[in-house]
C-alpha cells in the first residue's frame, strides 16, 4: 500500500537520511524503531509531507506522492500523528477533532467519525469544551490520535505516541493502536519503545544514522540475538 | 465642568476608539496567522476611503451605499498584495518582510498622490449627515453610524473565526502551521484569506470614516501608529484583544485631550501602552 523507496533526506546541506526503503501492506503495523537521532522521525515527516525528499520515492497505491505538499496528502488517506502531538492547545477538545475532519464535507459521517472516536476515547466525551492544552499528557496524546482518526485516514502514521505519556498510559495507548489497526486502518508507526513497538507490529525495520540496518518480520527482529544487542539494546 | 460634559467626551472617544478598534483587528489578523507585520495596513484604509469618495465624486453614490462594494474591493487589494509579493517573502528574514510592507506603504502613497493629487478631499453631504440626542448628550450621525458599523464587523470577524470551519482553519494557521498542513488545511489559502479579511476592515473602516474625516494620500499614517499600539496592547493576533484596546486607547486619547491638552494625547496613549507592556509584555489578552 505505502511503498517507500531509497529516500535521501537532509535538513539544508546535512544529510540526515542516506537512502532508506519500507513498505506498510494493507491492514498491517509497521514499526520502524532505532536509537534516538536514527532519522526514523524523517522519514515518517517525509511520507506525511512536512519534509521534502532530495531522492527516491514514495508511493501511495502504485503512485507517487512525494511531490504533493502535506495537506494534499490528507485527502488520499494518510494521516500524521505528529511527535509531540502539535495539538491546538488554545481550541477545544471538539474544535480539535473537528479539525481533524477539515477535508471532507459530508456532516453526517463527520458526525459518525466523531462518535467512533469518543467511543475510542471515552474520557473525551464530557471534555470536550476544554482546551486541549488543559489536558494531561496521555490525554493528549489520545486526543491527537483521535484528530488524526477524524480524517478517516486508511493508513495512520504515529510518530513517538508514547512520547511524554504516563507508564500507566502507554499500554492503554498501544492497546488502542491494535484496536484501531483492527478496524482495517494500516499503521506506520516510529517508537523509541521497542519491545511495545515489536509486540503490536507486523513488520518491522531497524534504521540507524539515516540507515535500514534490519528488516523483517516483528518476531523475527526480536528473535534474533544478533538485532536484539546490537541495534535495540534488548 | 460638568458631568454632561465629561460623559460626552468619554462617549465620543469610545465612538473614535471602536473605529481605531476596526483598522487594528485586520492589522492583528494578518501578523496573527503570518507572523508579518504589515506596514501597509494604513493604506489599506486610504484605498477605502478613496474607494468611498470616488463612488461619491463621480456617481453620487454615498459611501454607506457603497460600503459593500468598498469591502469586496478591499478584499480583492488585500489577497492581491498577498499573491502578488507577499507570498513571495512568507519565509525569509524578518528585514526583507519589513521592507516589503513599508515599500508597499510608500508605493501606495506614491500611487495615490500620483493619480488622485495630494489634496485634501471630502465627501460633503451623506445620508448619514447630521446629529443625534441622547439623554442630553450630543453625537454626529456619521460618528455613531461608524462606530455602529466598526461593532458589527469586528463581531463578524469574531464570529467567523469562532464559528465557522474556514474561521477553525486560520486560528488553526496561526497556531501552528505543521499541524494546520496535517489537517489538510492549506496555509496559502489561509494566508490569502487572512490578507483579504485584514484589508477588508480596514477599508470598512475607512468607508465608515469617509463620511466624516479628511481624505489624502498620507491620512494612513494617523491610524496606523495607533492600530500598532492596539495590536501590541491588545496582545499579538488578539482579536478581541485589539477591540478592547481600540476602545481603552479611544478614551484616553479624547478625554486627555480634553482634560489637558490636544497636542499631548498621543503622550497619554503610548505612555498607557508603555504601562500597560511593562507589566504585562503579551498584552492585555496575548498568549503569554
Amino acid at each position: 500500500m505505502l511503498q517507500v523507496r531509497d529516500v535521501r533526506i537532509s535538513y539544508g546541506r546535512v544529510p540526515a537520511v542516506h537512502g532508506v526503503s519500507l513498505s506498510v501492506a494493507a491492514g498491517t503495523i509497521a514499526a520502524v524503531v532505532g536509537a534516538n537521532g536514527a532519522g526514523k522521525s524523517t522519514v515518517l515527516r517525509a511520507v506525511s509531507g512536512l519534509n521534502r525528499i532530495d531522492s527516491g520515492s514514495i508511493e501511495l497505491d502504485g503512485k507517487p506522492i512525494h511531490d504533493l505538499p502535506a495537506h494534499r496528502r490528507v485527502p488520499l488517506g494518510l494521516s500524521l500523528v505528529p511527535e509531540g502531538r502539535h495539538l491546538f492547545p488554545r481550541l477545544t477538545v471538539r474544535r480539535n477533532l473537528e479539525l481533524g475532519a477539515f477535508t471532507r464535507r459530508d456532516a453526517r459521517e463527520i458526525r459518525q467519525s466523531l462518535e467512533m472516536v469518543l467511543e475510542t476515547f471515552p474520557f473525551l466525551k464530557d471534555r470536550q469544551e476544554q482546551q486541549a492544552g488543559t489536558l494531561s499528557g496521555g490525554e493528549q496524546q489520545m486526543l491527537a490520535i483521535g484528530r488524526g482518526l477524524m480524517s478517516r485516514p486508511r493508513i495512520l502514521l504515529l510518530d513517538e505516541p508514547s512520547w511524554g505519556v504516563a507508564p500507566m498510559l502507554v499500554a492503554r495507548i498501544f492497546e488502542t493502536i491494535l484496536a484501531i489497526n483492527r478496524t482495517g486502518v494500516a499503521v506506520l508507526l516510529v517508537e523509541q519503545n521497542v519491545q511495545r513497538a515489536l509486540s503490536i507490529a507486523h513488520r518491522a525495520t531497524v534504521i540507524q544514522t539515516g540507515r535500514v540496518v534490519a528488516e523483517g518480520s516483528a518476531a523475527e527482529l526480536l528473535g534474533s540475538d544478533l538485532v536484539r544487542k546490537a541495534y535495540l539494546g534488548l | 465642568m460638568t458631568v454632561e460634559l465629561l460623559l460626552q467626551t468619554l462617549l465620543s472617544g469610545i465612538l473614535f476608539g471602536l473605529v481605531y478598534a476596526l483598522v487594528a483587528i485586520g492589522l492583528t489578523l494578518i501578523f496573527g496567522v503570518m507572523d508579518i507585520v504589515n506596514f501597509a495596513h494604513g493604506e489599506f484604509l486610504m484605498f477605502g476611503m478613496y474607494a468611498a469618495f470616488w463612488a461619491f465624486a463621480l456617481w453620487g453614490l454615498d459611501p454607506i451605499v457603497t460600503l459593500p462594494l468598498t469591502t469586496l474591493l478591499l478584499f480583492a487589494v488585500g489577497v492581491a498584495v498577498y499573491r502578488l509579493v507577499i507570498r513571495r517573502i512568507t519565509d525569509a528574514p524578518m528585514l526583507s518582510q519589513i521592507f516589503a510592507t513599508f515599500g508597499l506603504m510608500i508605493f501606495f502613497r506614491g500611487l495615490a498622490q500620483y493619480l488622485w493629487k495630494p489634496d485634501f478631499r471630502s465627501v460633503d453631504h451623506t445620508i448619514v449627515a447630521g446629529k443625534v440626542a441622547f439623554a442630553g448628550l450630543q453625537f454626529g450621525l456619521p460618528q455613531v453610524v461608524a462606530a455602529g458599523g466598526a461593532v458589527l464587523t469586528t463581531a463578524a470577524v469574531w464570529a467567523f473565526l469562532r464559528f465557522t470551519r474556514l474561521g477553525a482553519a486560520l486560528e488553526a494557521t496561526a497556531a501552528d502551521k505543521e499541524a494546520a498542513a496535517l489537517m489538510g488545511i492549506d496555509a496559502q489559502k489561509m494566508f490569502a484569506l487572512a490578507w483579504g479579511i485584514g484589508a477588508a476592515c480596514a477599508g470598512v473602516a475607512g468607508a465608515l470614516l469617509a463620511t466624516y474625516y479628511p481624505i489624502f494620500p498620507e491620512v494612513g499614517s494617523t491610524f496606523i501608529l495607533v492600530a500598532f499600539v492596539l495590536v501590541a496592547l491588545g496582545g499579538f493576533g488578539s482579536v478581541v484583544g485589539a477591540f478592547w484596546a481600540g476602545i481603552l486607547v479611544g478614551i484616553v486619547e479624547v478625554m486627555g485631550g480634553f482634560l489637558w491638552d490636544p497636542a499631548y494625547k498621543m503622550v497619554l496613549v503610548l505612555s498607557l501602552y508603555l504601562i500597560v507592556v511593562w507589566f504585562r509584555p503579551q498584552g492585555l489578552m496575548g498568549k503569554a
